[in-house]
């Protein structure tokens, strides 16, 4: 049996033919979408190195099954800059050595713009490390990684004062 | 040219604007917008997916396997077992060199360790490989598993890991003992740990007829060539292995592993590209660990507090058919009290387990673990502050040997770290501490040593007509920031600003950069790069002092400076010329220089030459559930010349947070009577999440070495996990009065 | 994993009539996917709950009570701000659980249904009574040093690992099913079951019987102001409970008029003993009394293996959890949801 759903990735409108309801979206995207920046690191929710959004909210692509996702609109690490200018989560996590191998990145980033918009921790450090701590990095960059989401979430909150002004 | 970079340098050396500074990763854009591509990440056409079948029992033989099952499964290729293993040349029982392990790649049905690659399912889907491979359910003839310290009496080891002796005699521990007025006798464990990359394992395999391609994270990348050649049973240079980025290391990528060689053998008999990676299980067995120990340490001191015997006999699990990769914990014993007499003592005992190897701190970290915290006890048995203590015990030459060290700012490290974290007027006694929580605070410390070793490493510097620059060098950056640090040597080398430089490496058609491992990855490869600079500026200079147009005709016998893309005479800094028109007028061609780095025996032989540093933490506990929380650790390190300071705060952060993992988190928890470990993920096999990191803070104290290297370089990888293991645990037993004998320490042993 | 089909009904009677044996309802996915990957559930047929619009739904009942749909996500119940306001512990119990991500996927229904984590249960090659009937239970010698100390079996002696169910047994929710034979109510209190001889018997929920809904009665948004739960574990976030503690008091006066109580992590089910609470009721809120309180919750533990520490650990975590809602549920959700470490603890 084979199955016919459409998704938005990274804003592009895709039709995929599922020949087999197994394929998780961490490995539609992978393997069959060519969309490599998204991780694995255990495959079973319990790293976080798969993370993207999906209708705007952090999951584990791993543990989702892409048959299921039909008009869904899902964003991972290859969708957030504009062009050349980096997302401000992007930027942050470079500016504070927010990782060293860089493997988990993609995760921790995509997990921090999905923690920023849920909008609970705030610039709150215990805040950001609690709500970061489904993002496992085994270089243990947390320091900068708590520092970046906290850069990023002030930095967003300028700009959006800004625009609403 | 000569090996030796002190010896091409007609010049003053020159230190250039670029290492010193913090300058941002330059693979930075690459790994925030996924680009960076691991070895994962590559899809040849054509491409099929490995799974490999692990092994379920510890120890015993195959009996059965249900290929029918797994080949009908639609999707399913081919199902390797070892009655159709594709082949492989080289004996797989030998160790072509020495790093190499013996590896199991199907040459016949026993079982030596629990997660052994028993056969390879080949799909066109990851899925069905999966289900294939799930679908052989293997049944065996099982024997009893070899499981703990307890599984037979411990023997002396033949040899130490990296050829080191398994004992080192200095003195008569046994007479400093008697001879002490006090004496301290502990025994401490560390368990078995997994290096859990982030990135598991990965191989993706092509052949074009006997040339082997592959993209495989590597820590090794010219060196493994030669393994693989040896496996395959071609030229080396038929082999190219790319490894732009590692998703992390630790000791673990450095050779090849079974299920990798396994996987390229598939593609071979297939003739097609073959991708395999290992599951997070998988992890926990073909590709390395860190060995469990069981550490018995003596300590005798004088009226004085001055350590009149070090003794440390270190036991470590080691695999049942290899055994070369005894944890080397007592080592960590060796270079850093000044105890008047020392011994140390490497033992093993077999298991049936896959073969450990190095990870992160090798012996250091597990040797650091106990001695720190008995290094503790000793201290407040004699009533003395465990600073004071340390002081006390300083070693001002190596102990043993006698040998001065190449360069030591310990001291530095322990005034600077002690007066940043606050130690001054820390209650000599336990359970003295409480916060306005009512946690229970704890403040306890370590020293940090890691040696600072070099190996061999090549480079090219190649000085282009446009005046900018290539370099060259097979180097591996696991996240340490090779991209970025050894591109800094580079540039200063060539006198170019570093965005004037193209940086080439992580691929083995480069010069060999060597083996990013010991800490001593920066130094070496470093030093073959500043070298290859070096020796393309000097022909460069020669150029121009030879060209009567050049203003620096005739300068040649004074040297050269190299700056921002100008060539000035080392005295006359009014005669310049810019490297390109130098070029231009010598005809165009591509000036080319070559440079190698290595660390002279005799240098070795003079010096004892280590990192240093001086860890404080602070324990929050739960006074009544005793929950413990890391909330502060200052680590002040002291590790020669730094090139990257914000680069070295992240290896040395990194490196402390392992030390929270050891102390309080990491352990494989083995069944007893299987030999299996249960805790094969990370749900299970905890590492410290961002919530268990509070306040950290490094800093790096200023050391000039000039005998370590030309570049006066030591590294700062490893040394992090060493001292902070015992910080932590000290500062657990000022908190609670509790010493805790082994790690991790859990709440359930301080609520015993 | 085994191939399976997929079928995504749009209505509760659209899934029950797709229900055949050894079909499984699919929610989040982040337990079931999780278990099939590794080989431990194998369903022919998934039916996938998502687009099941009727399941969705958070209800604040006239009354005080409250009626969440299966599907709701667990993280959108813990941010719902009146149900967070009528049920922090609830809250706090989710928030306290797994991470964010998974938070995101997770559904109310999934996490009620939710498997043990026994390493032997997940490992298909270990014998194990709860996955396959008679073949032995290999954590009983083996590696138990987080299972149960209370209900166990010789048979059996996993805990259930929820931390929601913590603080809805607590409270007496109630659990709504439909199946083919129509809707019923379980009390929470009956809905999973101690393993006996029969571990496999994880629920009272029949073959094709769905969760609809959990109920929360009117009485339990009572106890919001003095509500907590306290989870104890090895890694600040992002672990199971050694063991946790849901806590609710209703003071009046210096007195305690009412209270509800259940240990998390010690037992295949939460663990509430209403004696306990009775023995609360009327009493000041001191220390002696929350003693008592949990040695009559504990009463009958023994441990099941290398365990008995969770006992005293239990006991030592009740009374902090009482102490912790005695002093009243913070206005804001702890930094640390649940943790000792949560910023407005005090222990002094
Ligand atoms: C790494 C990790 C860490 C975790 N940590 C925690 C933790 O600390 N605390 C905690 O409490 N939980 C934890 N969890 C478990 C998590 O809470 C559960 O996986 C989740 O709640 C399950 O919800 P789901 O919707 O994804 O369920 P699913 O995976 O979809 O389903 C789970 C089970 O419920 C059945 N089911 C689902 N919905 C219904 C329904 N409406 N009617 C009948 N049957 C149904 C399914 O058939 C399946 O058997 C963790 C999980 C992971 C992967
Ligand atoms: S405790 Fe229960 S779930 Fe675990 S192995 Fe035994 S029977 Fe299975
Ligand atoms: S790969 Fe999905 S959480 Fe680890
Ligand atoms: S940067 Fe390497 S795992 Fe996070």
């Amino acid at each position: 049996m084979s199955y016919s759903i459409s998704l938005t990735v990274n804003g592009d409108q895709r039709r995929v033919e599922l020949d087999d309801p197994r394929v998780t979206l961490l490995d539609l995207l992978r393997e069959r979408l060519d969309l490599t920046g998204t991780k694995k690191g255990c495959d079973r929710g319990q790293c976080g190195a798969c993370t993207v959004l999906v209708d705007g909210r952090r999951v584990n692509s791993c543990l989702s099954l892409a048959v299921t996702l039909d008009g869904a609109d899902i964003t991972t690490i290859e969708g957030l800059a504009d062009g050349d200018t980096l997302h401000p989560v992007q930027a942050a996590f470079i500016e504070h050595d927010g990782f060293q191998c860089g493997y988990c990145t993609p995760g921790q980033i995509m997990s921090a713009v999905g923690l920023i918009s849920e909008g609970h921790a705030g610039e709150d450090p215990e805040r950001v490390r609690e709500g970061m701590s489904g993002n496992l990095c085994r270089c243990a960059a947390y320091h900068g990684i708590t520092e970046a989401v906290i850069d990023a979430t002030r930095r967003m909150a300028e700009t959006s004062e800004r625009k609403s002004a | 040219m000569s090996d030796r970079v002190s010896e091409t340098v007609t010049m003053p050396m020159r230190f250039g604007s670029n290492s010193g500074q913090s300058v941002t990763r330059r693979d930075g854009i690459a790994k925030v917008t996924g680009r960076a591509t691991y070895a994962a990440d590559n899809h040849p056409d054509g491409m099929l997916y490995a799974v490999y079948v692990p092994a379920t029992i510890a120890r015993g033989r195959v009996t059965h396997l249900d290929t029918a099952a797994a080949k009908a499964h639609p999707g399913v290729v081919e199902v390797f077992t070892p009655k159709n293993r594709p082949p492989v040349v080289g004996d797989p029982d030998k160790k072509p060199f020495m790093f190499a392990i013996p590896i199991e790649v199907l040459q016949d049905d026993t079982v030596r360790y629990a997660m052994q690659p028993i056969a390879l399912v080949i799909g066109e889907t990851l899925e069905a490989a999966t289900e294939g491979a799930r679908l052989l359910k293997p049944q065996y003839e099982v024997e009893p598993a070899r499981t703990g310290f307890d599984a037979e009496p411990a023997k002396r080891a033949a040899a130490g890991p990296f050829g080191r002796p398994a004992e080192v005699v200095h003195g008569d521990t046994e007479a400093g003992l008697s001879q002490a007025k006090q004496t301290l006798d502990v025994t401490y464990d560390t368990p078995a740990q997994y290096h859990n990359a982030m990135e598991p394992h990965a191989i993706v395999a092509k052949w074009d007829g006997d040339k082997l391609e592959i993209d495989t994270p590597n820590q090794a990348i010219v060196l493994s060539r030669g393994f693989y050649a040896f496996y395959f049973g071609i030229p080396a240079d038929n082999i190219l292995i790319r490894s732009p980025y590692l998703g992390g290391g630790f000791g673990s990528k450095a050779v090849p592993y079974s299920p990798l060689v396994l996987a390229i053998a598939a593609a071979r008999k297939l003739d097609r590209p073959v991708k395999l990676v290992l599951t997070r299980a998988q992890m926990f067995g073909p590709v390395g660990h860190r060995g469990a120990t069981r550490q018995r340490l003596r300590i005798g001191i004088d009226g004085e507090a001055q350590m009149t015997a070090l003794d440390h006999v270190s036991t470590a699990i080691v695999d049942s058919f290899d055994s070369s990769f005894p944890e080397p914990a007592a080592n960590a014993s060796q270079g850093l009290y000044n105890a008047s007499s020392l011994h140390s003592l490497m033992m093993v005992v077999h298991n049936d387990i896959g073969v450990p190897g190095a990870m992160r701190a090798p012996g250091e970290a597990s040797g650091s673990a106990a001695l720190e915290c008995a290094i503790d006890e000793m201290a407040e048995k004699a009533g003395m502050d465990p600073l004071e203590f340390r002081l006390k015990n300083y070693a001002d030459v190596e102990p043993g040997t006698g040998k001065p060290y190449s360069s030591k700012a310990l001291r530095e490290c322990y005034a600077e770290g002690a007066k940043r974290f606050g130690w001054a007027g820390r209650p000599l006694a336990p359970r003295q501490m409480v916060d306005d929580k009512g946690f229970l605070t704890g403040w306890g410390m370590g020293t940090a040593l890691f040696g600072a070793p070099m190996f061999a490493a090549q480079a090219r510097a190649v000085l282009r007509p446009d005046g900018t620059g290539l370099v060259e060098t097979a180097a591996a950056d696991m996240g340490q920031g090779a991209w970025t640090a050894l591109a800094q040597i580079a540039a200063d080398s060539l006198g170019l600003p570093l965005d004037k430089v193209e940086f080439r490496s992580g691929s083995s058609d480069l010069p060999d950069g060597g083996v990013a491992g010991g800490s001593g990855h920066t130094a070496t490869a470093g030093g073959a790069l500043h070298a290859a600079g070096t020796d393309a500026i000097r022909r460069l200079g020669e150029l121009a002092a030879a060209d009567p147009q050049s203003p620096l005709f005739g300068t040649g016998n004074q040297g050269f400076v190299a700056r921002d893309g100008r060539l000035y005479a080392a005295r006359d800094e009014s005669r310049s010329e810019a490297y390109a028109d130098i070029i231009a007028r010598a005809g165009g061609q591509e000036i080319e220089g070559k440079g190698s780095a290595a660390r002279p025996p005799e240098d070795a032989a003079r010096h004892a030459m280590y990192s240093h540093g001086a860890v404080f933490a602070e324990v929050k506990i739960d006074p009544v559930l005793f929950q413990m929380r890391v909330t502060r650790l200052v680590g002040a390190f002291a590790a020669g010349r730094i090139i990257n300071p914000k680069l070295a705060e992240s290896q040395l952060m990194g490196g402390m947070i392992w030390g929270i993992s050891f102390a309080l988190h990491e352990e494989a928890r083995f069944d007893k009577r299987t030999g299996r470990i249960m805790n094969t993920d990370l749900a299970g096999y905890h590492i410290p999440v961002n919530a268990d990191v509070q306040g950290l803070e490094v800093i790096t104290v200023h050391e000039d070495d000039p005998y370590v290297n030309p570049l006066g370089i030591k590294g700062v990888g490893e040394i992090g996990v060493t001292g902070t293991v015992g910080a932590i645990g000290n500062a657990i037993w000022h908190a609670t009065g509790r010493r805790i004998r082994h790690f991790p320490i859990r709440i359930e042993d301080l609520l015993a | 994993m085994k191939r399976f089909d997929y079928v995504r009904p749009l209505s509760v009677a659209d899934a029950l009539a797709a229900y055949t044996p050894g079909a499984a309802y699919l929610g989040g996915g982040t337990n079931l996917l999780d278990l099939m990957k590794i080989g431990v559930m194998q369903p022919d047929t998934l039916i996938d709950l998502g687009r099941i619009a009727e399941l969705d739904a958070i209800e604040m009942l006239p009354g005080g009570g409250a009626r969440i749909g299966a599907l709701v996500k667990n993280s959108d119940l813990a941010h719902d701000r009146a149900f967070a306001a009528a049920f922090p512990m609830v809250a706090e119990a989710i928030l306290a659980g797994a991470s964010g991500q998974l938070r995101n996927a997770a559904t109310i229904g999934g996490n009620l249904m939710q498997k043990t984590r026994c390493t032997y249960f997940q490992d298909p090659h270990s014998p194990c009574n709860r996955r396959e009937p008679g073949s032995g239970c290999a954590a009983r010698e083996g590696d138990n040093a987080n299972l149960a100390v209370l209900g166990w079996s010789d048979a059996c002696i996993a805990t259930n690992p929820s931390d929601m169910c913590v603080p809805l047994a607590a409270l007496g929710a109630i659990v709504e099913v439909q199946g083919p034979g129509g809707r019923r109510d379980i009390q929470i209190a009956s809905f999973h079951f101690l393993p006996g001889d029969q571990p496999e018997n994880e629920t009272a929920l029949q073959p094709g019987e769905l969760v609809i809904a959990i109920r929360l009665p009117a009485e339990a948004a009572a106890f919001a102001k003095n509500a907590r739960y306290l989870k104890v574990r090895e890694r600040t976030s992002f672990a199971f409970a050694l063991v946790s503690v849901a806590a609710a008091l209703q003071i009046e006066g210096g007195r305690i008029t009412a209270a509800r109580l259940a240990l998390g992590a010690v037992a295949a089910k939460p663990w509430r003993v209403t004696a306990a609470e009775e023995l609360l009721a009327g009493q000041s809120p001191t220390q002696e009394v929350f003693a008592r309180a949990a040695d009559a919750l504990l009463e009958g533990a023994k441990p099941s293996g290398e365990n008995g520490y969770k006992i005293e650990l239990a006991r030592r975590a009740v009374v902090r959890a009482l102490q912790m809602s005695a002093a009243g549920t913070p206005k804001r959700m702890p930094a640390l949801p649940a943790s000792s470490f949560a910023e407005e603890a005090s222990h002094v």
